[in-house]
């Protein structure tokens, strides 16, 4: 009776793996940390953004791409409010996070921005020290003791993968650190105020192709902790990076879908001609 | 969707070259069928040794094709229905190349059946051997034009195709049983007419690489397919069953 069960061969190691292998990616996308609902954005009369809904997912990455001038950048500037800074500048619509319109003009600027980081195309690291670049923008928000800031200077440096390069060179000049090591103390002193969004608009165009991995490394990382926004011309760095992928053209959203299915069969013309490299 | 020029004219003629070279091998394989299948019909072994021969070029094709296809997904990165075309291609030409081999056993085996007496007529595999032509055509018209379409019908097609394979393998199993001599040539029509499914099997898939290159959708709901050789049997005169 028993050589029936014995003579089928043992599943191997092998076998039992293969069947415990899932998808190391899924398309499944989180629920929106933050909803932009019905976004129209002017420069003056010229309208920069027309009719944007989008879904930033939780703790997921959304890639923004589209040609020069289509509104990607504008619409990250819409996000933290940079634009408020300028006059003649308006958004219309609704950017809701926690149900509450980022928008309305009751909003605090420092503490939005404080929720809402942001990292720009070149490495803009402060002319003073490694750590009082970090140690600045927290004091501007928290009261903390030596201790803690040097905690807080530790786990920021770490979280942005610079803590090992940069542990003996604290009170150097950020300014002698290499370009992809400004870029990470950027990341590093956006994340020290620990904000919920971090915004990065080309962070990696001004950078070498071994630390652009390095940053795109740290986004894969980060978004255990943030929801993450990145605006690229990098059209392999987006399929890389993001979970979902908006694509933009003339201020409209022509489409949004998970990463795979927007680099391998985008519903939209316009997205598929501009991906291949047949645009105009 | 759209077919506007790369804006990199080179990718363009890139994609055009691999097309072609996907449509010429497409060419040679039912070149190759058909020979094939001459050479059975006729006792030719003439023809059955150029179906032989022109293995090697599709062999070579697809040595030539798989070395673009890495050439381009290194130097272009390809994106979308560009994508999809090129990882389609490598899947394709090595279907075609299997569709070569499958012909090239056809045609070696129609020299051996061409030293037996056959006491029954090949008109089952004549019409077999057809309708796979016929779905050869259809799906390699369908890369060269880019049609799902018509990608669809070929895949669709496979169905008529298992069926007379089904009563090609009963027929052959009923010459067997009536004369042990039948037994070396209809073993030889039976491996022939399974080779003759294989390629049947073989177009289909491609015709579903084509339908997910150009649509980029896959061909999901099930095929309809009637292989039930697996199961098969003749039933033996009552005079031999043990029953």
């Amino acid at each position: 009776m028993n050589e029936t069960a014995n003579s089928r061969p043992a599943q191997s190691a092998r076998a039992a793996a293969a069947a415990g292998v899932t998808a190391a990616r899924s398309d499944a996308l989180n629920p929106a940390r933050i909803a932009i609902r019905g976004l129209d954005f002017f420069y003056g009369t010229n309208q920069a953004l027309k009719g944007i809904n989008l879904d930033l997912p939780a703790q997921q990455v959304t890639g923004m791409i589209g040609p020069s001038g289509c509104g990607k950048s504008t619409l990250l500037r819409v996000l933290n409010r940079m634009y408020s800074l300028y006059p003649g500048q308006r958004a219309e619509g609704e950017v809701l996070m926690d149900g509450q319109n980022l928008l309305a003009p009751e909003i605090d600027m420092n503490a939005l921005r404080s929720r809402i980081g942001m990292v720009f195309q070149k490495p803009t690291p402060f002319p003073m020290s490694v750590y009082d670049n970090i140690a600045f923008g927290v004091k501007l928000h928290e009261q903390l003791s030596r201790s803690a800031m040097d905690e807080r200077v530790e786990w920021s440096l770490t979280r942005a993968a610079l803590w090992d390069e940069a542990k003996d060179r604290l009170s150097g000049s950020a300014m002698g650190l290499s370009g992809g090591q400004q870029q990470r103390l950027c990341i590093a002193r956006s994340i020290a105020v620990r904000p919920e969004v971090i915004l990065l608009d080309e962070p990696t165009s001004a950078l070498d192709p071994i630390s652009t991995l390095k940053v795109e490394e740290l986004i894969d990382e980060l978004k255990r902790d943030f929801t993450i926004a990145i605006v690229t011309h990098n059209m392999q760095q987006a399929a890389r990076c993001a979970d979902q992928v908006a694509f933009f053209y003339l201020g409209e959203m022509v489409e949004v879908a998970p990463a795979a299915q927007l680099f391998t069969a985008p519903k939209q013309r316009r997205t598929q001609e501009y991906i291949t490299g047949r645009f105009g | 969707m759209s077919e506007a020029q790369h804006i990199v004219k080179s990718y363009g003629q890139e994609l055009q070259l691999l097309r072609g070279l996907m449509t010429a091998m497409g060419g040679i394989v039912e070149n190759q069928v058909a020979l094939a299948t001459d050479a059975i019909l006729h006792g030719d072994a003439g023809v059955a040794t150029r179906a032989v021969e022109l293995d090697l070029q599709v062999d070579a094709q697809e040595r030539e094709a798989e070395q673009l296809v890495i050439r381009m997904l290194a130097l272009r990165q390809p994106m979308a229905n560009d994508l999809r075309q090129i990882v389609g291609a490598m899947k394709i030409t090595a279907a075609m190349e299997r569709i070569g081999d499958y012909a090239k056993n056809i045609a070696r085996r129609s020299i051996v059946l061409g030293e037996h007496r056959l006491p029954f007529s090949l008109a089952g595999i004549a019409n077999m051997s057809r309708l796979v032509q016929a779905n050869l055509k259809l799906v390699i018209d369908a890369i060269g034009e880019n049609d799902a379409t018509k990608a669809r019908q070929a895949w669709q097609a496979d169905l008529a195709i298992d069926e007379i394979y089904n009563s090609i393998f009963r027929e052959l199993i009923t010459y067997m049983m009536e004369d042990a001599r039948n037994i070396t040539p209809c073993t030889h029509l039976l491996f022939i007419a399974k080779n003759l499914e294989r390629i049947g099997d073989h177009a289909t898939n491609i015709a579903e690489h084509v339908h997910y290159a150009v649509t980029g959708e896959p061909l999901r709901e099930e095929r309809p397919k009637s292989d039930g050789s697996a199961f098969a049997g003749a039933r033996l005169p009552d005079d031999m069953d043990p029953s």
